[in-house]
Parts: C-alpha cells; structure tokens; sequence
C-alpha cells in the first residue's frame, strides 16, 4: 500500500493536514445556562443578536450544580444564569466572580405528562398504583429536583413515591424522559412545560408555599468581567423586551 | 433530513482533528512501548501493561474526573501550568486530547503489541547480524512484516476517539469549536428534543464507523494473503 510504504509522503501530507485547520478565531462571549432557560434564553440570544450582531454568543446549557463545579475548575464561562441563586453565591463567596449576583425571574414546577392528563393531577395522585414511574431533576445538583422533592415532602407522599422515581441529570433531561413516555409522569420546570411540542399536553401547576421559592439569580464570572459583550449582555436581560419573553415562557418578574 | 447546520459541522471538525492527532501521536507513542512490552518478561512490564489497560476497564467517567481535578487550575497539573503563565488544561481540545490519548492507550499499544510478539526474534537478529542499524530495521523488516497490527492499532484509536463521550464531558464541557464533539453534540440535540438532528448525525456516525472497519478489515486480510 503505498502510503505506508513511503513514510516520507505519508509525513508530509500528515503536516499539511495538521497545518490546515481550523485556526482560533477571536473568542466568543460564552453564556453558561440552566437547562430549564433553554428555549427562553434561545429567543433571548437572537433578539440581542438582531441588535448586536457583531457579537459572538455561545450559550451551553446543564444543571446550575455541574455549571458551578466546573467554573470552580475554570470553565470559560463569562455569564452564569443559575436556576437557584446560591450557585452563583458560592462563587462570589469563592471570589471568582465580577459582579453581585442578582434575581433574574422566579421559576415554578409543575407535573407534566405525554400520557395522562396532568391537569388532573395532583402531588396526592402520584401515589396511585397507576403510576409507575416519575421523573425528576436530579435533586443534588439540579434546584428544580430539589424544590419537586421539597414539594413532595411537604405533602407527605415522598417517602411513598421513593421507588418510582428516575433522575434527569438536568431539567430538560427530565422533560425528555417525559415526553419520551420512558417516564408517565414528570415534575418539570414550567418554562419548559411551555415550549411549543411539550405544550400540547396541560401542565399541573404546583403550589409554590409548598417548597423554597426558585429564585434564579445569574451573575458575570471573574473571567467575563474584561469583556464589555458579557456586561452589555447582563445590562440587556434587565429591558422590558427581555421580561416580555421570560414571562410568555412562565417566569415571574421580581419588581 | 435535518440538514447540518454550522454547529454540526463545527462538531465534525473538532471530532475529526481529535481522532487524527489522537491516533498520530498514539502510533508515535504506542510503538516504543509495545516493543518493549513484547521483548521480555521481567515483573516491570506486568505492573506497564496493566497500567496501560486500566481505561478498558475503569468507567470513562472515573478517568473524566481525575483529569479534570489534576489538569484544572486547583490541580497539580494545571497549577504547574499557571505557574509558568499558561493556560490550564481542562475545557480545551489540548485538554480532551491528552484525555483521548490516555483513553485509547490500551487500543494502540496492545494490537502492537501482539504483532511484535508474533514476529518472533529470528528477522530482526538476522537484519542486525547482516550490518542493519535500528532505524533501518524498523523501516525495512519489523513495520512490513507487522504493517496489520498498525493497521488495527490505528484504526481502533481513530474509531475508539470518535466514540469518547463519559471523559470529553466530564473534562470538557461541552464548549462549541474547543470540546463540542458530534457524541456530546447528539447527546445535546436528544436532551433538547431535537430528535430530526439527534437522528442525522447518529446515522451519519454509524454509517462512517461501519465504512471505515469494513474498509480496514479488508485492508488486513489484503495484508495477510500478500506476507507469506
């Protein structure tokens, strides 16, 4: 075979193909984002970009407990939209951000289902031998896992539920173990119970006096505070235009 | 069809220089330490080569994690580096690479191993007794009469790399351009519900991994029926 037996053309084309790619471009103002923002935020992004289009955002979703360890372990992230605001505390108690953290909108669960209607249910029914699995957010590192346990246990049926439970390993894992029927039931965000194909089905909107309020709060990392993009950005999710958006998504403006 | 957009072919291209330099700098690697992993016997090389394998065995996200704690700034590698004013490791494609590199260890080094043991010690004693330096051995005896086992050696890195998904993730966050590889992008597009893209690019994956371990069977077998 020709290309091993002649080591010489083999190296060269190897440099060649080695020095033909993709070079670094000047880099992109990296938005790190909790997965339950994941359309909202999509709709955000291309609003701000019809105004600056000159900007290069890139947004990666997961859960707000992974997104903080790996800022912790120095991600690039510039912004962090976390879904609980103690996240982004504990990394300004860690010095590793620029500004205070602050509340972006308040987030609310509901149960969802591809298979029943949910809005018939209630926190009570998902005791019932009808159902056989619910899918939550992973309650350690996710918050919208954590208030749907809360929920649960204030209305006495956790320790009930135990063995039907499966984890997402963020909200919108969840929404799709949902929505896949993997799972007949689901404790989901609201902002995603939102979304176009998930909204087809009713949603069960759960008493938010049940569990700690889902203050989500965003804050712009050590890293973004040299870029003028990442404050710019975190100046415009404050506009009417941006509220406009995450309340036709279900979020609650704080005044 | 789900037509690719410029994140998939961005994904394309991180994934494809990844496996290319993984599998180059693994053969580069590889090739020393097999030989002398199947010249001898001595207890060193057993305490080596299970080193070498543990990837096989241990879960991608144990290997993940270390990485990320050792190459992150708290890490002792990361540190070293910001100590000499470099960047650290994690969240970058350098970072994924030398992951990749550790990951496919076990796939480079134990085809080759294999092939230096079969060639036995007669060809190469014989090239030195006829005057042969060592790079010239390799060139003119051991790699013809072993080309199979780099064929194999190279073609499980490059199709094992394309298949990393539990380390890349954990080590590299899934940043577009740097880490984004296609796994972690269809993982991405499934968690979305955007299945039309998650479908695309899965089917993309399966039909080039099936093309290219058919080609390279082919290829060994050509190999074989052609060494005497």
């Amino acid at each position: 075979m020709p290309l091993f037996e002649k080591p010489g053309r083999l190296l060269v084309i190897l440099t060649l193909l080695l020095l033909t790619s993709a070079m670094h471009a000047s880099e992109p103002m990296r938005i790190a984002a909790a997965s339950d923002l994941r359309y909202a935020l999509d709709d955000i992004v291309n609003l701000y970009r019809e105004v600056r289009p000159d900007v290069a955002i890139e947004v990666i979703y997961g859960s707000s407990g992974k997104m903080t360890t790996q800022i912790t372990n120095g991600a690039p992230y510039d912004i962090f939209f976390s879904a609980d605001i103690a996240f982004p505390q504990q990394l300004r108690n860690k010095g590793l951000t620029t500004t205070e953290p602050a509340v972006y909108a308040i987030g609310r669960i509901v149960i969802w289902s591809n298979i029943l209607n949910a809005a018939d249910l209630t926190l009570e029914d998902l005791t019932s031998e009808a159902i056989t699995r619910i899918a939550i957010a992973q309650p350690s590192h996710a918050p919208y896992g954590l208030r749907a346990k809360e929920a649960m246990q204030s209305t006495g049926v956790w320790d009930a539920v135990q063995s039907k439970l499966v984890f997402g390993e963020n909200i919108a894992h969840t929404a799709q173990m949902t929505e896949s029927g993997a799972a007949q039931v689901g404790i989901i965000a609201l902002s995603l119970a939102k979304f176009p194909d998930l909204a087809r089905h009713d949603h069960y909107l759960i008493d938010d006096t049940l569990h700690n309020p889902l203050t989500q709060g965003y804050v712009v990392t050590r890293r973004g505070g040299n870029k003028p993009e990442a404050l710019a950005f975190a100046a415009f999710m404050a506009t009417d235009k941006v509220h406009d958006v995450m309340t036709r998504y279900g979020f609650v403006i704080p005044e | 069809m789900y037509a690719l957009g410029p994140a998939e072919w961005q994904a394309i291209d991180v994934t494809l220089r990844l496996c290319l330099y993984t599998t180059i700098i693994l053969l580069v690697l590889a090739t020393p330490l097999a030989w002398w992993l199947a010249k001898g016997r001595s207890r060193g090389r057993n305490v080596v080569q299970a080193i070498v394998s543990l990837p096989l065995v241990l879960p991608p996200t144990v290997l993940g994690f270390y990485l990320l704690v050792a190459m992150g700034p708290r890490g002792i590698v990361g540190n070293m580096l910001e100590g000499l004013g470099l960047d650290h490791l994690a969240f970058s494609f350098e970072g994924i690479l030398i992951a990749s590199i550790l990951y496919s260890m076990p796939f480079a080094v134990q085809p080759l191993t294999e092939a230096f043991s079969n060639l036995g010690r007669r060809p190469v004693e014989v090239a030195s007794s006829l005057g042969a330096g060592a790079l010239d051995r390799f060139r003119t005896v051991i790699f013809p009469l072993t080309r199979s086992g780099f064929v194999v050696a190279a073609t499980l890195t490059f199709a094992h790399t394309m298949g990393e998904f539990g380390v890349i993730l954990m080590l590299g966050g899934s940043i577009p351009g740097e880490t984004r590889v296609l796994s972690v992008l269809i993982y991405d597009h499934a968690e979305a519900m955007n299945y039309e893209a998650a479908h695309s690019l899965s089917l993309m994956l399966l039909i080039f991994a099936f093309t290219t371990l058919f080609v390279v069977y082919s290829l060994t077998r050509h190999f074989q029926i052609v060494r005497v």
